[in-house]
C-alpha cells in the first residue's frame, strides 16, 4: 500500500491530511460546546476594560505574564482561587501565556491598586526593587483607542451574542450597558476618571477631564478587573 | 539508458538561502538582545518603546520561525525538489514564475508582518501573531508554495516520491490545516465600521482558544521545526556522506507515526489548565508515544552512517548533520519528560520550556539549515567551500553556544520552578516572586553569551557562504557527493 502511495501523490496526500486532521477533530470537538458556557456571575469587558485589555495585547504583557492559576496549593496561596473554565468565557483571545517571567496576574485586581500599577508601570524598581520589568512610560502617553475597543465589542455582541445591554441575572437591571458609541464613550470617561484619581496622577487626570483616556487608565481599570 | 544530465535552476534556492542568511541573523540578533535585557534591564530602552522585551520577543520568534526556518525550508525545497523529482525549474516557464513570485510575496509580506508586530500590531496568540492581514498575506504564499509543489510533482520524471518529499508534503499540508483554524478571526472594522480597520477578534473563547492555539502552537513546531527539517536531512545526509539511506521500513514507519501522533500531542501545553482531564491526558500520554516515531527518524540517520565514522572527523558538513539528528534526539526525549504531569506542574512557566525550546531550534533546525545551505553553495556558484576550517570553527563555537544555552536554562528552570513552590517549616510560602527572578540573573547572563556564540558563528557562516559565492577556486563539475573544501 505504502509504495503504491508514493507514486500516487494525489492519494498520498489525502491520506496524511486525514492522518493528521484525526486527532484535532477528536480533541477539540466534543468539548467545544460545553467549554463556552461561562460560570455564574462572569460580564463581559466593559468598553474601558476592553480598551484595557487590547493595551495588554498591543504591548504583550502576555509575553511574561500569565493568567492561567493551577490547582496547587502553592499557586492557589499566591494569586487566589485556582481558574475555572467559565471565567474565560468572554476572553477573545484567551490570554493565558506560556512563561511566567513575571508573576501571574488572573487574580491581579484582588491585591494590588491603581496607584501601585500607575507607579509600578512608571518605574517599575520603585515598588518591586530588583525587578526586571522595564517600564512603561509611553502608554502614559498614549491615548487609548475607545473607538476600536467599542468595535470590538459590538462585534461579539453581533456575532457572538455577548450579553451587553442584558439583564443577565433577572435582578431588572442591564449588567454590562453598551449602548451607542457616545453613551458608552460617556460611561468609559467616567469609570476612566475615577481609575485617573485613585492613580494619584495629576497629569492622567487631566487628560482624561479633556475627553482623552490615557492607555495606562484603561489598563489599570482591565488589570483591577481581573478577579 | 543513461539519461542525459538535467540542468537544474537554482535561482530561487539561491534567494531562498539568502533570505534565510539575512533573517538568521536579524532573528537571532534579536534574541540575543533580548536575552541580554532579561540579564541588563538597562537595555531596554536603547530605542524607546521599540526595544522593550515584550515588544521585541514576539519578533524575535516569528523572525527565527518564519523568516529563518521557512526560508530554509523553501531553499532547500527549491533544491532538493527538482533533484529527487528529476525534473529542472527551467522546463516550466510557470513554475519559474510561480517561484519567483512565492519569492517576492514571501519577502515582502514577512518585512510588513514584521513592521506592524513593531508597531503593536499583534492577535497575541503565540506563533500567530500577525493580524488578519497578514494572514491573507500567508495564506498567498502558502498556495504559491503548494503550486509550485504539486506543479513540479505533476511534471516529474521519477515516478516515486522520496522520502524526502513526503514529508516537505506533509509540511504544506499540515501548516495549511493549522494555520487556517488558528486565524480565524472577524475583522472588527468590516462588522462595524469603526475603529482599526487592522483589529480582529478571535472566533474562539478562552478555553477553546487556548485548545485551538496550542493545538496550532505545539503543531507549528511540528510542521515547521521537524517535519520540513527531517525532509532536508533525509536528502543532505546520504548525499554529503555518499550513503544510502540506512531503513527505508525505518523511514516508513517514522513517516506515519509522526504524522498520527504529532497532533495529539498539544495538549501537553495545556496540562493543569482548564481544558478537560481527559485530553491533558491524551497530550501526555501521546507525547511520550512520540518518543518512538521521532527517535525512529534520528536513528535512521545515524545508522546511515553507519561504518562511515571517519567522515564525521574529515567533514564539518556531517558534523553538523550528525549533531543535529542527535541534538533532535535530545529534544524529543526532553519534550516528553516535561509532558508528564508532575514534571510539567514544575516546568511550566519556567525557562526550562525555552531551554527546551532552544536546543531543538537551534541545534536541530539551526545546523541542518546552515549544513543544507552550505552543501547547496558549491552546486549554486560551482565553488569550493571557502573555508573548512573556519566552518569547523562555527560548528564548535557554536555547539559551545547551545550547551550553555540549554544547561543555563535548566539550571533557571528547576530552580525557578522549586522556589516557587518551596514552603517552609509552617506551611507558608518560603519566597516571593521576586527573589525567584533575581536568583536567575547569572544563568539570564549565561544564557546571553551561549547565544552570543550561536550568533556570532552566523556571521562566520555567511561570510564563508559570500567567499565561496565570490572568492572561492572554481571546480569544473557539481560534484557527487561530499563537498568539496578548501583548507
Amino acid at each position: 500500500m505504502f509504495s503504491w502511495l508514493e507514486k500516487n501523490p494525489f492519494f498520498f496526500a489525502v491520506g496524511v491530511f486525514v492522518v493528521i486532521a484525526f486527532a484535532g477533530l477528536i480533541e477539540i470537538v466534543p468539548d467545544f460546546a460545553q467549554q463556552s458556557r461561562p460560570v455564574v456571575g462572569a460580564k463581559p469587558y466593559s468598553l474601558l476594560e476592553l480598551a484595557g485589555r487590547q493595551v495588554y495585547i498591543k504591548e504583550s504583557c502576555n509575553a511574561c505574564h500569565s493568567q492561567l492559576i493551577r490547582p496547587f496549593k502553592s499557586e492557589t496561596d499566591r494569586y487566589g482561587m485556582y481558574s475555572l473554565n467559565g471565567e474565560y468565557a468572554y476572553d477573545r483571545p484567551f490570554l493565558w501565556g506560556s512563561k511566567r517571567t513575571g508573576p501571574d496576574l488572573h487574580r491581579v485586581g484582588n491585591y494590588r491598586t491603581s496607584d501601585w500599577h500607575a507607579n509600578h508601570m512608571w518605574e517599575p524598581t520603585s515598588v518591586v526593587p530588583g525587578s526586571i520589568m522595564p517600564a512603561y512610560k509611553h502608554i502614559f502617553k498614549n491615548v487609548a483607542d475607545l473607538e476600536t475597543a467599542y468595535a470590538e465589542a459590538l462585534t461579539v455582541k453581533k456575532v457572538f451574542n455577548v450579553p451587553y445591554d442584558k439583564d443577565m441575572n433577572g435582578d431588572g437591571k442591564i449588567d454590562v450597558p453598551l449602548g451607542s458609541f457616545k453613551q458608552a464613550k460617556q460611561r468609559a470617561l467616567q469609570y476612566a476618571l475615577k481609575v485617573a484619581q485613585e492613580t494619584k496622577r495629576k497629569d492622567l487626570v487631566d487628560m482624561v477631564k479633556q475627553g482623552k483616556v490615557p492607555e495606562i487608565v484603561a489598563l489599570i481599570a482591565y488589570l483591577n478587573r481581573l478577579k | 539508458m543513461q539519461n542525459p544530465a538535467i540542468e537544474y535552476d537554482y535561482t530561487v534556492a539561491k534567494w531562498f538561502s539568502y533570505l534565510a542568511i539575512l533573517f538568521g541573523i536579524i532573528g537571532m540578533g534579536i534574541g540575543v538582545w533580548i536575552a541580554f535585557e532579561l540579564a541588563f534591564p538597562e537595555l531596554n530602552y536603547v530605542a524607546g518603546q521599540y526595544t522593550l522585551f515584550s515588544r521585541l520577543r514576539p519578533i524575535h520568534t516569528n523572525t527565527v520561525a518564519f523568516g529563518f526556518t521557512l526560508s530554509g525550508i523553501f531553499a532547500t525545497w527549491y533544491y532538493v525538489g527538482q533533484r529527487v523529482l528529476k525534473v529542472s525549474m527551467a522546463e516550466s516557464k510557470f513554475l519559474m514564475a510561480v517561484g519567483k513570485l512565492h519569492f517576492w510575496l514571501y519577502f515582502i509580506g514577512a518585512l510588513l508582518a514584521v513592521g506592524s508586530l513593531l508597531l503593536r500590531y499583534t492577535t497575541s496568540k503565540e506563533y500567530a501573531q500577525f493580524e488578519w492581514p497578514f494572514d491573507i498575506v500567508v495564506v498567498l504564499i502558502w498556495v504559491l508554495w503548494g503550486i509550485s509543489i504539486f506543479g513540479l510533482i505533476g511534471i516529474r520524471r521519477e515516478k516515486t516520491l522520496y522520502i524526502s518529499m513526503w514529508y516537505y508534503i506533509a509540511t504544506f499540508l499540515g501548516v495549511a490545516m493549522l494555520y487556517l483554524f488558528n486565524n480565524m478571526e472577524v475583522p472588527t472594522y468590516l462588522i462595524t465600521g469603526m475603529g482599526d480597520p487592522f483589529h480582529s477578534v478571535s472566533m474562539y473563547a478562552g478555553t477553546n482558544d487556548a485548545m485551538v492555539q496550542w493545538w496550532y502552537g505545539h503543531n507549528a513546531v511540528a510542521f515547521v521545526f521537524t517535519v520540513p527539517i527531517i525532509a532536508m536531512i533525509y536528502y543532505y545526509l546520504p548525499k554529503e556522506s555518499g550513503q544510502p539511506v540506512y531503513s527505508y521500513k525505518l523511514s516508513l514507519l517514522s513517516f506515519w507515526g509522526l504524522m498520527f501522533v504529532y497532533l495529539w500531542a498539544g495538549g501537553h501545553h495545556l496540562i493543569y489548565s482548564t481544558v478537560p482531564d481527559w485530553m491533558q491526558t491524551m497530550g501526555s500520554v501521546f507525547s511520550v508515544i512520540l518518543i518512538l516515531p521521532s527517535w525512529g527518524s534520528a536513528l535512521n540517520m545515524l545508522l546511515t552512517m553507519k561504518g562511515e565514522w571517519g567522515q564525521l572527523k574529515e567533514n564539518p558538513l556531517i558534523k553538523f548533520m550528525v549533531l543535529a539528528s542527535t541534538f533532535y534526539m535530545l529534544s524529543t526525549l526532553e519534550g516528553p519528560i516535561q509532558s508528564i504531569k508532575s514534571v510539567n506542574a514544575l516546568a511550566h512557566f519556567t525557562d526550562w520550556i525555552p531551554g527546551h525550546v532552544h536546543d531543538g531550534t537551534l541545534g536541530w533546525v539551526g545546523f541542518m539549515i546552515i549544513a543544507a545551505i552550505m552543501h547547496m553553495a558549491p552546486r549554486f556558484y560551482k565553488r569550493e567551500i571557502y573555508s573548512k576550517k573556519l566552518l569547523e570553527m562555527q560548528f564548535w563555537l557554536q555547539t559551545t553556544g547551545i550547551v550553555l544555552y540549554f544547561s543555563s536554562m535548566w539550571i533557571a528552570g528547576i530552580t525557578q520552578g522549586m522556589m516557587w513552590r518551596a514552603v517552609d517549616q509552617y506551611g507558608n510560602l518560603a519566597y516571593s516572586f521576586i527573589d525567584t527572578v533575581t536568583v536567575l540573573h547569572p544563568y539570564y547572563t549565561l544564557r546571553a553569551i551561549g547565544g552570543l556564540f550561536y550568533f556570532t558563528g552566523l556571521f562566520m557562516w555567511a561570510y564563508n557562504f559570500y567567499k565561496t559565492m565570490t572568492a572561492s577556486k572554481a571546480i569544473e563539475k557539481e560534484p557527487q557527493f561530499a563537498s568539496p573544501m578548501a583548507a
